[in-house]
């Protein structure tokens, strides 16, 4: 397989908010114009467009890529939306990546969004088609349901107590105070967190993230042409993807083997023999603070059920051996789904050019990991990004 | 966010620039319904829920008891073979004791979603059969309800079945011997 190398050459991203005044196309073009600036480059610079946004149900409109394409910069371009649930933000750089990996263009803006806030009265109600029509909606269920069933398995599994847990909660929201961008950025202790209300024991509100609307875009370069644009490109090493069955009753909840197919994928085509030495940078998924410590297992850095004993010691602090979420992560900085995703790629750029600010992870970091995951518990999406 | 780019766009709303009239703004109600058909594996086993009876089908490759039914073993990707009704009893695998509704208003009595994996449909591998579905007659605290219970259907009555999962109103803890 003869595949072109690609950089990440800009970024740009909205704020993320509870509820936004603009539209979901204004804030594609606010990311889109300022992902362009941020390297010098215009539209006419750009040979294709990657979209991705999550369930058309949030906002109410049918396709909605094609109503986000103008401000996406897909007039009269080849623009292509890809849509995995909430692995769709990873999962649209993977798309950008093999339109220009393939030889087929030499640059490709990965554009993605979400407006989660427009969805009465809650946003849940766009979830519950997720569920089988005919065995389980019959039953009532919210989306809830899914997370806290395994998170159930996964304590059970390895025997852990919440306040494992909820460490998590605690450092995303502590690393969002240094991004101007973040929703919840604060100060917050393991018990605000368990005395929280409880929603689906064993999930708690603060163990879950915002409901936010945002936008965030990169712009992706042939080798040849990265070259021109910047003197710091961050190459993609190595992508992943994989799909596990829909029958999710089926399967052992307490580990998402998706994650570790998609991961392996990855790191073989990076040439990583052994990831928790090659990987400096971590933004694992987090919607739930579970599922970061799920996450981390899932990807082969952390053994199973040992995730949260990493926490605990202060490994996955942004000062700590292994810094996971310096961003702040869906906990801390929001959660607009295919934006969220996406986030967590911007941030690994902007900490591999050495520009991530107060939130830099010292000791020069040389490579990261980003993942995302969703539908129904079923994908896992992953892409390494590194500077040589 | 990059230290080189000094300020950020969107402006964040509040839900009283809504109720106050101070952002213009529409509002949608979408109508949509759908019948959907069981297909045909799992329309053999509503009609097995119907008789009060819990259906199981085998894959002639893995062995493993498919529950819920299907036509193709994902796995092996061959067609499905041996139909078999399994007791109905089972274990509980997860379960979540759930106090809001979707559109998060409190529930006045939660409600207890469960993973039942079916006994007679236990997998070598792990990743056995079963489904989703609701616990009661039991106490809806962490300390009562356990990963690991024993549990059995309560049926609707005969009468009253229409051929869907809800011909089993929950499943309770089995008192066994």
């Amino acid at each position: 397989m003869k595949m072109r190398r690609v950089a990440v050459v800009g970024a740009g991203m909205t704020k993320f908010v509870r509820r936004a005044l603009e539209t979901a196309d204004e804030l594609s073009w606010q990311a889109t114009r300022m992902a362009l600036d941020s390297c010098g480059l215009t539209l006419d610079d750009i040979d294709a467009v990657a979209s991705g946004t999550a369930p058309d149900a949030f906002d109410g409109v049918h396709m909605n890529s094609e109503y986000l394409c103008p401000g996406s910069g897909g007039w009269n371009k080849p623009f292509i939306r890809c849509y995995v649930g909430g692995g769709t933000g990873v999962m649209a750089v993977i798309h950008g990546w093999y339109h220009v990996a393939s030889g087929l263009f030499d640059t490709c803006l990965v554009v993605c969004e979400e407006k989660m806030s427009s969805c009465q009265p809650h946003p849940q109600g766009a979830f519950l088609t997720i569920f089988d029509h005919t065995l389980e909606r019959p039953l009532g269920p919210n989306l809830l349901w899914i997370f806290a069933m395994e998170m159930n398995a996964y304590m059970q599994r390895y025997g852990l107590s919440h306040r494992d847990i909820a460490l998590v909660t605690v450092k995303n929201r502590q690393n969002a105070k240094d991004h101007p961008c973040a929703l919840l950025g604060e100060d917050i202790t393991v018990d605000d967190v368990l005395n929280s209300e409880v929603m689906a024991w064993p999930v708690r509100r603060l163990d879950v993230s915002p409901i936010s609307d945002g936008a965030v875009a990169i712009v992706l370069a042939a080798e040849k042409v990265a070259h021109r644009i910047t003197d710091k490109p961050v190459w993609i090493e190595g992508v992943g993807w994989s799909l596990e069955t829909a029958y999710w009753t089926n399967r052992d909840l307490s580990y998402p083997q998706q994650v570790e197919e998609a991961a392996r994928m990855a790191y073989q085509m990076a040439g990583i023999t052994e990831p928790r030495k090659q990987i400096h940078i971590v933004e694992p998924y987090d919607p739930f603070d579970y599922k970061e410590l799920h996450h981390l297992e899932g990807l082969l850095l952390a053994d199973k059920g040992k995730a949260p004993e990493m926490t605990a010691l202060g490994i996955t602090r942004r000062d700590g051996d292994l810094p996971v979420c310096p961003s702040g992560g869906l906990l801390g900085v929001g959660n607009p789904i295919a934006a969220a995703g996406l986030m967590k790629v911007a941030e690994l750029f902007w900490q591999l050019r050495g520009e991530a600010g107060a939130r830099q992870v010292p000791g020069n970091p040389k490579r990261g990991l980003a993942q995302a995951w969703g539908d129904l518990m079923q994908v896992g999406t992953v892409v390494i990004l590194g500077v040589a | 966010m990059s230290e080189r780019i000094p300020s950020y766009p969107g402006t964040p709303l509040k839900e009283r620039d809504f109720t106050e009239g101070r952002v213009l703004h529409t509002w949608w109600v979408p109508k949509a319904d759908y019948a959907w058909d069981a297909g045909v594996a799992i329309g053999r086993f509503l009609a097995g829920l119907k008789e009060g009876r819990i259906l199981g089908v085998t894959c002639p490759q893995c062995r493993r008891v498919l529950v819920p039914p299907r036509m193709v073993c994902e796995h092996c990707f061959v067609p499905t073979s041996h139909w078999v009704e399994l007791p109905g009893t089972g274990t509980v695998k997860t379960f979540s004791i759930c106090t809001v509704r979707w559109d998060m208003e409190r529930l006045e009595v939660p409600i207890i979603p469960a993973v039942i994996a079916l006994d007679g449909a236990e997998a070598p591998t792990g990743g056995g059969g079963g489904f989703m579905h609701l616990l009661g007659e039991v106490e809806p605290t962490p300390e009562a309800v356990r990963i690991g219970m024993r549990v059995e259907p309560v049926w609707r009555p005969a009468a009253e079945r229409t051929a869907a999962i809800t011909d089993i109103l929950y499943f309770r803890p089995l008192k066994e011997g």
